[in-house]
């Protein structure tokens, strides 16, 4: 799948590339954050409220006169962390469930779907809440949270998938040439529906990385650990004062949400069966 | 001699750069008189379909573009014409029928007044007098209650009626040309033949000039005054029809008369040897539809008092028409659907009484070919592993069912490299013998085949339904061959039976349903297989099989 086609269709998107670059960007300034800012973020680097372009503090100091810079480059560890493996966490569970929904329908498919519903009926920022409350904020729990409230819209896709090809006739010569339904599950259905999930999956990251902000700027984070969110809700208080404590990390959330987003809409078009016939 | 209605004079047409030919149409002239049918045949990719869309202005702009020549409408250029005047032109002098009827009506408009929308652009009756107009076509068309229908939404009509409104709705303003895309494809063959008669007496009445475009032969005896054959964009024969069909010159028409399906006379009958294989014993299927947790579900009974014998090395025919339980009984066999009641002996074992795990080696013994070459081979797998999946789940070592796989390939007619290669560089045949590979590789007694042709080309079903007549020949396997088309049934079975609403209403050898039917509906089903009346040329009438 990964071949040349696909790389010459994702790049004819130009929004996709940019939201690649940047994508990397990020990535490589969370792994190399402790070369470029050596030292605990959460230590005091300077004096209090330096505003930007100060001579040791490049995006300024908090009230505590820790070094925005690091700050923002230590919590995108913690932002992709989350993403992704909350993320992988919601694909787990959204994709099997969809999958022996789909897969076996009827009363199997109606228990999934009634349970599934239940979870789409709690608000999703709530049960995050309240479940990272109940277990006592740590990253682990965090990841638990958020995948437990975002796999249902994938267990919906993945069901719809394996729905519509469980009645395509290569799956019934699977069934009449005597394959397991593992088999049939696994070899024969789902490498034919992954492109859309993959899609969602993309977009989920950058809303897991919202969630796992808006929990720390609830202060539902984990306390160990930097983060854009618990720098936003950190400098709230002197948003008047000091605008550079809450601009800078919450312009890296935007950033990265965009670019995720960008990136997921160049793998629809470029994994989208009909658009890359009708380019021809 | 009159002018001609339409003349087309080296029409070319541009394809995009990077399609499998520079130009879907290349070159092509010839004429409509008024009061005649010239029938367009080709087969798919001929560029049948794109010189009517030329004239009718749907070419998918901006890729695909008339590239050279003219289309003259009464001596005037349509294409050099403003866009206002071609559209005037377009639905009010020359009118176009769809082959999908399904489709080619808004789901959410009466009927009536789709019709009236071009009664409405292209002439100034008033309201009440359009109303009344709309009446008298569906009248015209031969439907029933024509009031009471104008007022129905398509969803409510059958394919036939749907196809009988598109064609009112394209003679509401009495166009001089008509051009019919594959009107019938989509049909019945019994409604086929109803539409057929419904375009032939209509033309006739209004002197109309009529472009029918088919890939069928038998449609083009029934009703062609005149035929163009055109292959890969080029008109290759044009003549009158009794020429073209019965002294055909260019080799391709040859070829392509040759391969339409045909009773063979002197075919042997099947001589019945030993217990029979399978004995289907009164099955029966009821579908729940719709339904929900506080609705009850509507029965629909696809499969009633079903009861049929293939014996070894026999191929049984199962005959009908759409929605007539055919495939239901060939499913039920290989096991995807459960029937309700009755029993499947697969040499003696009920297999309906076996649970999923004794079912298993049965499976190897009764196998399936797809209708459809593009929906049957999952996209993502190598051909060799597609035909070596079945084995190896029965436990065979990877690499011997691969072997085997190349080996199957090859006897279907595939080079050796098709292995290593996927689905999608294949055409829709080489995709059926892929497909009939992997129902071999199991090595199965009993093959049942579901419509293996219906999605290929003429000149393709031939080659393929010569390969299966081959292999059940060599294999001593024996099939279940189901089809609508009794043409196709005809060449390659040995007993024919024919279904109707979920029953089999006759059950004899080919000889006997051809010759002699018994039942009124196997009479009808004959009577509208299109040019029964021509035959085929001596010289191009295939061999009888069993001559091997």
């Amino acid at each position: 799948m990964m071949n040349s086609d696909f790389w010459r269709a994702f790049a004819r998107n130009k929004g996709a590339v940019l939201g690649l670059v940047i994508l990397i960007a990020i990535v490589v300034l969370a792994a190399f954050a402790s070369v470029f800012f050596p030292g605990d973020p959460w230590e005091m680097a300077t004096a209090p409220f330096q505003p930007p372009l100060s001579e040791d503090a490049l995006l300024g100091s908090d009230m505590l006169g820790r070094d925005i810079a690091s700050g923002i480059a230590h919590g995108a560890r913690v932002s992709l962390l989350i993403g992704l493996t909350s993320t992988a966490a919601a694909l787990a569970i959204g994709v099997t469930l969809g999958a022996l929904a789909g897969f076996h329908g009827g009363k199997v498919d109606d228990a999934i779907m009634r349970f599934t519903e239940l979870f789409q009926t709690i608000p999703n920022f709530v049960l995050a809440v309240v479940l990272v409350a109940i277990f006592t904020p740590s990253l682990t729990t965090i990841v638990l949270a958020i995948a437990i409230v975002s796999w249902p819209p994938l267990a919906r896709l993945a069901r719809a998938e394996f729905l519509s090809l469980r009645s395509r006739e290569f799956v019934q010569a699977a069934i009449t040439t005597g394959q397991s339904n593992s088999t049939i599950i696994l070899r024969q259905i789902l490498p034919n529906s992954l492109s859309p999930i993959i899609v969602s999956a993309s977009l989920m990251v950058a809303t897991a990385i919202l969630l796992e902000s808006s929990l720390s700027f609830l202060g539902l984070g984990d306390p160990n650990a930097m983060s854009w969110g618990y720098m936003i809700g950190a400098a709230r208080t002197v948003i008047r004062q000091a605008w550079w404590m809450s601009v800078f990390p919450g312009l890296a959330i935007v950033l990265t949400v965009l670019a995720l987003n960008l990136v997921g809409e160049g793998l629809n078009d470029a994994l989208n069966p009909k658009l890359a016939r009708s380019r021809g | 001699m009159t002018t001609p209605l339409l003349d087309v004079r080296g029409l070319s047409i541009a394809l995009p750069p990077g399609a499998d030919r520079p130009l879907a149409v290349d070159n092509l002239t010839f004429t409509l008189n008024p009061d005649e049918i010239l029938c367009v045949v080709g087969e798919s990719g001929s560029g049948k379909s794109m010189t009517a869309h030329a004239m009718m202005g749907l070419l998918p702009a901006p890729h695909v573009r008339v590239a050279g020549g003219s289309l003259l409408f009464k001596g005037k250029d349509v294409l050099a014409m403003p866009e206002a005047e071609q559209r005037s032109l377009r639905g009010g002098r020359i009118a176009m029928v769809f082959q999908e009827p399904m489709t080619a009506l808004n789901p959410l408009m009466r009927v009536g007044r789709q019709i009236g929308e071009s009664l409405r652009e292209h002439t100034d009756l008033p309201a009440p007098a359009r109303r009344a107009r709309v009446v008298e076509l569906l009248a015209q068309v031969g439907l029933p209650n024509p009031a009471e229908l104008a007022e129905a939404y398509p969803f409510r009509l059958s394919g036939g009626q749907r196809q009988r409104v598109m064609i009112a709705m394209a003679l509401a303003c009495q166009p001089d040309i008509l051009i019919a895309d594959e009107p019938t494809t989509a049909l019945d063959v019994t409604t086929q033949k109803q539409i057929l008669d419904l375009i032939r007496s209509i033309q006739a009445e209004r002197h109309m000039g009529m472009m029918f475009i088919t890939h069928d032969f038998g449609v083009v005896a029934e009703i062609a005054h005149r035929v163009a054959v055109m292959r890969h964009g080029k008109l290759v024969e044009y003549g009158a029809a009794s020429d073209v069909l019965n002294r055909p010159q260019h080799p391709y028409t040859r070829q392509l008369i040759a391969s339409v399906p045909h009773y063979i006379e002197h075919r042997d009958d099947h001589a019945k040897t030993g217990a029979p294989l399978l004995v289907a014993d009164k099955v029966r299927k009821v579908f729940n539809v719709g339904g929900g947790l506080f609705k009850k579900s509507k029965q629909v009974v696809a499969g009633d008092d079903l009861s049929l014998t293939i014996h070894p090395g026999e191929t049984v025919g199962l005959v009908g028409e759409s929605g007539s339980g055919k495939s239901t009984l060939g499913r039920s066999i290989v096991g995807l659907i459960k029937p309700d009641s009755g029993r499947i002996l697969f040499e003696g074992t009920d297999l309906l009484a076996l649970d999923r795990k004794g079912f298993r080696p049965y499976r190897r013994a009764v196998q399936m070919v797809f209708q459809d070459p593009y929906a049957s081979l999952n996209p993502r797998h190598r051909v060799g592993d597609i035909v070596a999946q079945g084995p190896v789940a029965f436990g065979e070592d990877r690499n011997r069912a691969l072997a085997r796989a190349r080996e199957l390939l090859a006897m279907v007619g595939l080079d050796g490299s098709a292995a290593d290669r996927f689905p999608h560089e294949f055409s829709g045949g080489q995709r059926q013998r892929i497909g009939i590979a992997r129902a071999l590789a199991m090595e199965p007694k009993l093959l049942v085949a579901d419509e293996p042709v219906s999605a290929l080309d003429v000149s393709v079903q031939g080659q393929v339904l010569d390969l299966l007549d081959d292999i059940r020949r060599r294999l001593n396997l024996a099939m279940l061959f189901i089809t609508h088309d009794l043409r196709v049934a005809a060449q390659v079975c040995d007993t024919i039976a024919v279904m109707r609403r979920g029953k089999i209403v006759e059950m004899g050898t080919a000889r006997e349903v051809f010759t002699h039917p018994r039942d009124t509906y196997t009479r009808s089903l004959l009577d509208a297989i299109p040019g029964k009346a021509w035959h085929i040329p001596v010289d191009l009438q295939q061999a009888p099989a069993g001559a091997h």
